[in-house]
């Protein structure tokens, strides 16, 4: 149990695929101007990944080395095809808006990248546990920036106005260029955070070996003057 | 479809609806090969290469098969497949035939079986209704867009790597931040309307 937490923590923080791992640019920048787009497409592709890891754990010895990639590409179209029409059936609205992208996630880097490096050298649980926590881990990605540029943009949250009507919108964050900017800030945040992180780290280390060297010298300490008593 | 209409077209998809810049197909290869301009250009051609041979190939597939069959529904697992497999097949038809050609875009094109635009140009040629010719117009055109962008996107980067941004913007923060600036100057020709 305590792997998969493990796991899900790897997938959603230290390993994000958009932030950490800078895979899946084309549906981060061009799904996330409002927060409800965002989430929609984490979703879909959350969806899609969780399916596709199972389906090549289950088939990664009868896959042979030189079509993998065909193979992987075929079962990953497969899933998508099925999430495409659920979503025209049951949330059209939102696979209205999402457009191409949900056809897209065929060609999604994260999904090929996790069935390549992770599921076809791994177990079914593992598998599964993996896909949702890549899943989840690119969703909140999304989200992150659908919420930043909706807020800024548009000035709502879900729809929700949230600042002030006097507030003006900044339309720029809406358009293409916002897409650049906001992931081009976030991610340098991230990088600030880790490397923030990476120095507390180191300190902390020092600080214990420090302790323990402390302790060894006393206690050699006491051992002499044991032998001078 | 009239020629006029065609270049009009051609015009749009290049930069009005410039693929990187309004609609974000390609962003992948665009941020990740765009270090030189040498190997931006390559990247750039090779996808035109493919885009256009795949826009006429997947319309073909869709109007002589998958509509006579009623497999309209099966488009986007038909449309990659024959990418792939053209890809390969271009692969080693250049190996063969046009080593020098093949010297030059050998290694990107694999590269291109998973790059959006080509799959994307082959769903919106479908979406919109294109007859063969405005089709392979298209599909061209759209990949003289991205070789565009690519290409002025390379020159860019080139400048950047004498800068010295702030330690957390430096390497890939950097590089979204100078997509967006030259993606502010594409809009302005988003007004154009022709």
């Amino acid at each position: 149990m305590n792997k998969f937490l493990k796991q899900m923590k790897e997938g959603i923080l230290d390993q994000n695929p958009v932030l950490v791992q800078l895979l899946g640019m084309c549906p981060t920048l061009a799904t996330t101007t409002s927060l409800e787009n965002a989430f929609g497409m984490g979703m879909a592709a959350t969806a899609v990944l969780i399916c596709s890891n199972i389906f090549i754990s289950l088939l990664r010895k009868f896959i042979p080395k030189q079509v993998r990639i065909a193979a992987y590409i075929v079962i990953i179209s497969g899933f998508v095809t099925a999430v495409e029409l659920l979503m025209r059936a049951y949330l059209f609205t939102l696979y209205q808006s999402l457009g191409l992208f949900i056809p897209l996630i065929v060609v999604n880097c994260i999904i090929l990248a996790r069935a390549e490096a992770f599921a076809s050298k791994n177990p079914v649980l593992p598998s599964a546990v993996d896909g949702l926590a890549m899943g989840l881990g690119f969703t909140f990605a999304l989200c992150i920036l659908g919420a930043v540029r909706e807020l800024l943009g548009a000035g709502s949250l879900l729809g929700f106005r949230i600042l002030p009507e006097a507030y003006p919108d900044m339309v720029i964050f809406i358009l293409p260029a916002g897409a650049f900017f906001t992931l081009g800030f976030v991610i340098a945040a991230v990088q600030k955070i880790s490397s923030v992180a990476a120095k507390r780290a180191r300190a902390r280390e020092n600080a214990a070996e420090e302790a323990e060297r402390a302790a060894e010298a006393e206690q050699q300490n006491n051992e002499s003057e044991v032998q001078v008593g | 479809m009239s020629f006029t209409e065609t270049l009009l077209l051609m015009f749009t998809a290049i930069l009005a609806e410039n693929f990187i810049f309004s609609k974000f197909y390609g962003c992948c290869p665009f941020l990740g090969v765009s270090e030189h301009p040498d190997t931006a250009l390559g990247m750039g051609m090779a996808v035109t290469f493919v885009m256009t041979v795949a826009s006429a190939a997947t319309w073909s597939v869709y109007h002589f098969l998958l509509v006579p069959f009623g497999l309209e529904f099966l488009q986007t697992v038909a449309f990659i497949l024959v990418i792939a497999a053209l890809v390969q097949f271009i692969e080693m038809f250049l190996r063969r035939y046009i080593p020098a050609l093949y010297s030059a875009l050998g290694i990107y094109l694999p590269l291109i079986t998973t790059n959006c635009a080509v799959l994307s140009s082959a769903l919106l040629i479908v979406q919109n209704g294109y007859e063969f010719p405005q089709a392979v117009a298209f599909g061209f055109a759209a990949a003289l867009g991205f070789t565009l962008a690519i290409t002025v996107f390379a020159g860019a980067r080139a400048r950047m790597e004498t800068t010295h941004p702030p330690r957390a913007f430096r390497g890939f923060p950097i590089t979204l931040i100078a997509a967006g600036l030259l993606a502010m100057a594409f809009s302005c020709f988003s007004g154009i309307k022709l």
